[in-house]
């Protein structure tokens, strides 16, 4: 049976965003400070370290998790993803980042990789949510920016764009590309 | 070739900013790199609302391992001094306690250690000895003589009572033919950004200079405050801003105190010093709103037009006034008369200090306090006059051809056509849709009703507004205040491409975006073109004591700045090209990434090589062109002039126009509020970026929403705070926040170079008061106070409670809070004892038998006869803590009754009581033990753990005469049963 | 706001949590889901020296039936049981107050006997296991032992666990034919702690109704079937003997309005199910 001693660091190992890490950890360690200040993933951010913000919402083994909430040591061989994992490449957005953007479903952008981290998993599970049920699944993320209607817009577009329906036509709210 | 000309200006651009903020690399202060060596604070806050320092104990804490350093007033005193205020008054504004508490939360020692965790194992160490003192947290008692004084040399807590007049109010009064008078308690609410505070700071012995990074909002006249409190220069003190800033809504103005204190820690513990804010330090003691007690009158015509306003507003600016406070009073000193044409009104203004965390900016920033009370007014009016709602407002609205209009207290209202926006708002929002939904739900016996606000939303602040706070002599002794300074500057680099630089330090307002369309549009360039800059660092950037995010002044100020620097720049190049093309700057035009001479499509020139030329080749400059590489601008709008003889103040720059149309239905069962539709017209002038415009007005929505049903800082009687988490302070989330209806009409600021005004706040102010005009319409009831909670709600329209039946009286404790706001635990108990009452009397004098029977003792010391000092370890389920204790016996009546009472503290907070046990003989030789008490818990554990702390308290005092009953009569079973049985 | 430093056992079976419990007894502390202990260590409101870690054992994670039970052992998350396929049949209670249960994020994680053992008087499930007088199954290196809902719970976030026990699973009884089942609550947002939470439990010839957020546990009475002015005597009674206490979220006054209320109401529904 592992003891893991309180004053001495301990090695963890897991995946994440399908890489394989790790890193010497306290038991106390919280895996939010763990991914941003252990290894330099500062997307997954901080709000209240009471797990009712949702700003440190990160996915374990595809399903969501407050990081706040979980220690460092829990994450032993786990696969874990955060919002530096949703994009396809560096350079380019996934569906749902992209209609974030379009929609201006952010504005100062710290509770968003938490939002996107749940979406993410929860649109695996659900992937005709209707806007009632998004916004049940948002409850859990608090956002003091946007009022959150423009992320309901962005998430039902993703959603949709997900599931291979055409992009509905551009409201009169979008760019006139040039 | 043909030339595109495109205004990128006006569009709903996709943001620069979004791509990293959605992969992750955003640049926030907790994401950026700090100095290898770096150490990390971790602070210390009073348990007390207001308490003398005794004693701090830090040699336990300094000796633990990773700790740098421990630092305590004593050590910020020796260093910095108090920060100044706008208050002339007698008040030291520390940004730590030297040597007396007044707040819970105010903090009281730092730790530094090599990480947080560390840092935070030495706080719990620090041993500090309190003298607790009366404390007041209400508005009205903090005035009353009696009232326990904050401040000793400030004589009182009222530091400031001014009186205004302006038009003759008592002659309309006098000649008034109605009356109608409103009271409101305004609740403290903050804005509560999801990013907390967070500050690295570094400190140069050899240079004695200061190096902070903070996510600081502005304005930047605190960077004087702040300079002078840490006894440098302006030159001495860099403040610098990340690039990312999590949302401020105002409040990120309040980290300033921070950057002294931990300037002040990285000197002392000399290494580069970190420090991020937690969410319980965030709600407890970052900065709040100030609650406001406001009675406003208004003389009403019989047809229900207003010819005067009198206000009293009573301002709670907490325990210190910190600047730049008073400031919540007076940035709405100009439009105390709202979107309404009223020629008289008298102000009294008072400012008073209570002990509650210290105020500041919050979206809104006075406007809600403001609005709160005109636009309940208003429907008072109709209600009191049976005159329709709408009749009511249509009737005072300034009319459409009067702007720029001068109101009576001074501002100068830029533009606008509110009766138009208002009649717009009517017909587009559908009122008569609005009306059947209430009408067919009214019918079916559902409590709907429908809800108004007008609205003018100040922005662009004149620094010179808070000095209306001194009366004119003093204002000529400081000197005139006055102005809105902005800057921008644009530069041009050796390949012609475009930098942007601004002072502004946004907090999610897409400023690089915009700032990117408004130049490519002076340019002729594409959007992607420009790079904009946003994070500032006063040791290099342009900026003035104006700078910064508030007010809402980025796109009627800054972008208004960089078009005018990128404009200067631009009439620069349009020489050299001139000089190059042959033909006179006025024909030369820039479009489509060219340089062109109007009208003549073959003389062209790349706009790179004429925008790098002065780098290259500068002995190519026309005559009359220095330089085409950096323009900085500076731009002040004149109408900002100083208060007047007469204390008339142009507050603001721009004012843009809201009117609010709220339907709601209320369930009286649950007391709970369903927005059914909200329609918001808004006219900010024009639109610079739709899409921004809109995030700001649903956000704005947001936390009007979360201020009227959720929000507040509360505070118990006993100056306990209630609200520590976001489980106590609610945040509207998706469930609760319903779309809504926005509307517009632009009619543009004549007074800013595009024409924008400010449209941050506008729902923060119109929201609250649109709802509870709603939900007042809906029960019929004239007095609301927000947060409209379910509590609240259904107290309003609450039957008389039907009684508790007969049968069920014996069973039933009939305890629980007096009053509300008290939350003293009451409680009683008895229990039969199988020893005589000499000897249960001989035990509660006896130190063994206390340290067998004070609940989690580890050790009872006796300091005289009656008084007695304990360990204890206390807890409720996983909750458990440490605490000093002591007991001291009183009024002793000898062996028949005695007061005990106690009191402990800890790390997780204080508590105390006392209850009175009597001794009575009962049948055989036994003792019947009977007490009372009463109790009450403060400190980090009442403010998050309130739901919790009925039933720990309880226990324990429970546990400690079951203990007795146990000890004195350890054969009989049952006892303990019967004496914790008085609950169900 | 971080924990204290603690020892951190990740047990690979039930034994070895036990002898670690055993040992160290209210110095230790088992942690499943996490949800409700982790925000107790970030404030420091508990210092336990060892953490136990109950996620690794096999075999705790699958919920299973005995007979008339729904067994839900120790490390079986809220969002597992939430989705069981046929819950809604086989406990439309459960099924029925489960999405009232914190958020997705947190039911992703949080644990059903976590719930249980923190014992928030405003808690579902400890409602639902009060209303459906089901059993809670505690294991100690000395003893197995089932202990029924009502005698469980004994205060607010105190129960009748003893420090060397843990939850093994708690057992909620199926529906049984001939019964109505309902659950309401109201809360000051989606996902919050009740301010009131009612289940019933109906039959031709009885009512029970649970209430949480109003005494210091999970309450329930029973009742004949009444209606009409004796429903309402009966609901006011059990509204006063709650002994409600203000708080910074409703007054004791709402609390008794709303057992008054919504308890009819619950009541209602489950009449109605049972029609
Ligand atoms: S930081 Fe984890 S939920 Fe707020
Ligand atoms: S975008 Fe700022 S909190 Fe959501």
């Amino acid at each position: 049976m592992p003891r893991l001693n309180a004053a001495t660091r301990h090695r963890v190992a897991f995946t994440l965003n399908g890489k394989p890490v790790s890193l010497e950890a306290e038991p106390r360690l919280l895996a939010t400070d763990a991914l941003r200040h252990g290894l330099g993933a500062t997307g997954t951010h901080v709000g209240c370290e009471h797990g009712v913000c949702g700003a440190c919402t990160i996915q374990i083994d595809g399903q969501p998790a407050r990081a706040c909430l979980t220690l460092a040591v829990q994450l032993e061989g786990a696969a874990v993803t955060t919002v530096e994992g949703l994009a396809p490449e560096r350079d380019r957005l996934s569906v749902m980042q992209a209609a974030f953007r379009r929609h201006h479903a952010l504005q100062c952008g710290f509770c968003t990789a938490g939002i996107l981290v749940s979406l993410d998993a929860y649109l695996r599970e659900q992937p005709a949510p209707s806007e009632q049920e998004l916004r049940e699944v948002l409850s859990g993320h608090l956002c003091r920016c946007t009022g959150y209607t423009p992320i309901i817009r962005a998430a039902l577009e993703a959603a949709a764009c997900l599931r291979g329906e055409p992009l509905s036509q551009p409201s009169d709210r979008e760019p006139a590309h040039v | 070739m043909k030339i595109e000309t495109i205004s990128w200006t006006g569009q709903s651009l996709e943001r620069v900013e979004d791509a990293a903020l959605l992969t992750g690399r955003g640049r926030f202060i907790d994401d950026l790199g700090v100095r290898p060596g770096t150490l990390h604070a971790a602070i210390l806050r009073s348990p007390h609302a207001h308490a003398d320092i005794l004693a701090v104990e830090v040699s336990a804490a300094a000796a633990m391992p990773g700790v740098a350093a421990v630092i305590i007033g004593r050590d910020l005193a020796r260093l910095t001094t108090p920060m100044v205020a706008g208050l002339k008054v007698a008040v030291e504004n520390w940004p730590m306690a030297v040597e007396r508490v007044r707040y819970v939360g105010e903090p009281v020692a730092i730790v530094v250690a090599r990480d947080r965790y560390l840092a935070e194992d030495a706080l719990d160490a620090i041993e500090v000895e309190y003298g607790p003192l009366p404390c007041v947290v209400d508005p009205l008692a903090s005035l009353q003589s009696d009232a326990p004084v904050l401040h000793d040399r400030a004589g009182g807590n009222l530091v400031s009572d001014r009186r205004f007049r302006y038009g003759d109010p008592e002659a309309a009064f006098a000649d008034s033919a109605h009356r109608v008078e409103v009271t409101i308690a305004y609740p403290r609410n903050t804005g509560a950004p999801m990013e907390t505070f967070g500050v690295v700071a570094e400190y140069d012995p050899h240079e004695d200079a200061y190096d902070i990074l903070a996510n600081f909002q502005g304005p930047f006249s605190i960077h004087a405050v702040l300079a002078r409190s840490l006894k440098v220069p302006g030159n001495r003190l860099r403040l610098r801003m990340p690039p990312e800033s999590g949302g401020s809504f105002g409040v990120k103005q309040g980290v300033a105190p921070y950057a002294v204190l931990i300037g002040v820690a990285a000197r002392i513990a000399g290494a580069p010093v970190k420090w991020i804010e937690d969410r319980l330090e965030h709600l407890g003691a970052a900065v709040a709103a100030t609650n406001r007690v406001t009675t406003l009158k208004a003389a009403v015509t019989a047809d229900g037009r207003i010819t005067a306003l009198d206000w009293d507003q009573i301002e709670d600016c907490g325990a210190y006034p910190r600047a730049p406070e008073p400031a919540t009073l007076y940035r709405m000193h100009g439009n105390m008369t709202g979107a309404y044409d009223i020629a008289s009104i008298a102000i009294r203004n008072r400012v008073v200090l209570t002990n509650k965390a210290p105020t500041g900016l919050v979206r809104g920033f006075g406007g809600p306090q403001v609005y709160y009370a005109l636009e309940r007014l208003m429907q008072r009016i109709a209600v009191e006059l049976e005159l329709d709602p709408l009749a009511v407002i249509r009737t005072n609205l300034i009319p459409g051809g009067a702007f720029p209009y001068r109101t009576a207290s001074g501002a100068l209202y830029d533009s606008g056509d509110y009766v138009q926006a208002f009649d717009l708002a009517l017909a587009e929002g559908r009122l008569a849709d609005l009306e059947a939904r209430r009408d067919a739900a009214r019918a079916a016996g559902r409590r709907y009703g429908i809800g108004f606000a007008a609205v003018v939303e100040p922005s662009v602040s004149n620094m010179g507004y808070i000095t209306t706070v001194l009366t004119a002599a003093e204002r000529q002794k400081a000197g005139p205040k006055n102005g809105a300074q902005a800057t921008a500057t644009i530069a041009l680099d050796p390949v012609g491409s475009v930098s942007v630089h601004v002072a502004s330090v946004p907090q999610g307002q897409g400023h690089r975006t915009v700032l990117a369309q408004v130049v490519a549009d002076v340019f002729g360039l594409p959007c992607e073109a420009i790079r904009v800059v946003v994070d500032l660092d006063t040791g290099k950037d342009a900026w003035s004591i104006a700078s910064g995010n508030y007010s809402s002044r980025f796109a009627a100020a800054v972008a208004g700045a960089a078009h005018l620097a990128a404009t200067r720049l631009r009439d620069k190049l349009a020489a050299i090209a001139g000089s190059q093309l042959g033909v006179e700057p006025a024909q030369i035009g820039f479009a489509g990434g060219a340089v062109f001479a109007k009208g003549d499509a073959a003389r062209t020139l790349p706009f790179g090589r004429v925008a790098a030329l002065s780098h290259w080749s500068p002995a190519l400059l026309p005559a009359g062109v220095d330089q085409a590489i950096r323009e900085t601008a500076f731009w002040t709008p004149p109408e900002l002039s100083a208060p007047g003889e007469d204390d008339a103040v142009n507050s603001s720059l721009c004012h843009g126009f809201i009117f609010d149309m709220a339907g709601v239905e209320v369930d009286v069962e649950t007391g709970k509020v369903r927005i059914d539709r909200y329609v918001t017209m808004h006219d900010c002038g024009r639109v610079l970026h739709p899409g921004m415009v809109e995030g700001q007005i649903r956000g704005g929505f947001a936390q009007g929403l979360g201020a009227t049903l959720f929000e507040e800082l509360a505070y118990a009687d006993d100056g306990a705070f209630l609200t520590g988490t976001f489980a106590d302070y609610l945040l509207p989330t998706a469930t609760e926040t319903p779309d809504i209806e926005v509307l517009h009409i632009e009619t543009r600021s004549p007074f800013t170079p595009l024409g924008a005004k400010g449209v941050g706040e506008g729902n923060c102010m119109s929201t609250p008061v649109c709802l509870a005009n709603a939900v007042a319409d809906a029960l019929g009831v004239a007095e609301l106070k927000l947060p409209l909670t379910p509590a609240r709600i259904a107290a309003l329209v609450a039957a008389p409670e039907p009684a508790l039946p007969e049968t069920h009286r014996q069973r039933t404790g009939g305890l629980g809070a007096a009053k509300p706001g008290d939350r003293a635990l009451r409680g009683q108990g008895q229990a039969e004892v199988a020893a005589a009452p000499d000897a249960v009397w001989a035990m509660l004098l006896d130190v063994d038998t206390l340290a067998s029977i004070i609940p989690g003792c580890h050790g009872v010391s006796k300091l005289s006869e009656t008084h007695f000092k304990a360990d204890v370890t206390l807890g409720v389920g996983p909750v458990k803590g440490r605490y000093k204790a002591q007991i001291r016996l009183s009024d002793l009546d000898a062996p028949r009754a005695a007061t005990l009472s106690g009191s402990v503290w800890g790390a997780l907070g204080t508590g105390g009581g006392s209850g009175r046990v009597t001794l009575t003989p009962a049948g055989e030789g036994g003792t019947l033990v009977a007490y009372s008490y009463e109790a009450a818990v403060g400190g980090k554990v009442a403010a998050i753990g309130g739901r919790l702390l009925d039933g720990a308290a309880r226990a324990i005092i429970g546990q400690f005469f079951a203990a007795l009953a146990r000890r004195a009569s350890p054969a009989r079973p049952g006892f303990i049963a019967r004496m914790l049985g008085r609950r169900p | 706001m971080k924990p204290a430093a603690f020892d951190y056992i990740r047990a690979g079976d039930l034994s070895e949590a036990l002898d670690v419990l055993g040992r160290h007894g209210s110095d230790a502390r088992i942690i499943a889901g996490g949800q409700s202990l982790l925000p107790m260590l970030n404030m420091r409101l508990a210092k336990p020296a060892v953490l136990i870690d109950i996620m690794g054992i096999a075999g705790l994670e699958r919920v299973g039936r005995e007979g008339d039970l729904i067994v839900v052992p120790a490390g079986v998350r809220q969002a597992a049981l939430m989705k069981r396929p046929g819950l809604a049949g086989e406990q439309p209670l459960l099924a029925a107050a489960l999405p009232w249960l914190g958020h997705y994020q947190t039911r992703a994680r949080g644990t059903i006997c976590g719930s249980a053992a923190h014992a928030d008087p405003s808690a579902e499930i400890p409602l639902c296991l009060v209303a459906l007088d089901g059993e809670v199954r505690l294991r100690s290196r000395r003893r197995r032992r089932s202990v029924s809902a009502a005698d469980f719970f004994s205060g607010m976030m105190v129960t009748d666990k003893a420090d060397d026990e843990l939850i093994e699973a708690v057992a909620f009884p199926v529906a049984m034919t001939g019964t109505g089942y309902a659950f309401r609550e109201v809360a000051r947002r989606h996902g919050d702690f009740a301010i009131v939470g009612c289940a019933a439990v109906v039959t031709r010839d009885a009512v029970h109704l649970a209430v949480a957020g109003v005494a210091d546990r999970p309450q329930r009475r029973s009742f004949p079937p009444l209606a009409g002015s004796a429903l309402t005597d009966a609901l006011n009674g059990f509204a006063w003997e709650l002994d409600a206490r203000d708080d910074f979220h409703a007054t004791a006054r709402l609390r008794r309005d709303l057992v008054r209320s919504l308890g009819q109401s619950t009541i209602g529904e489950a009449q109605r199910c049972l029609a």
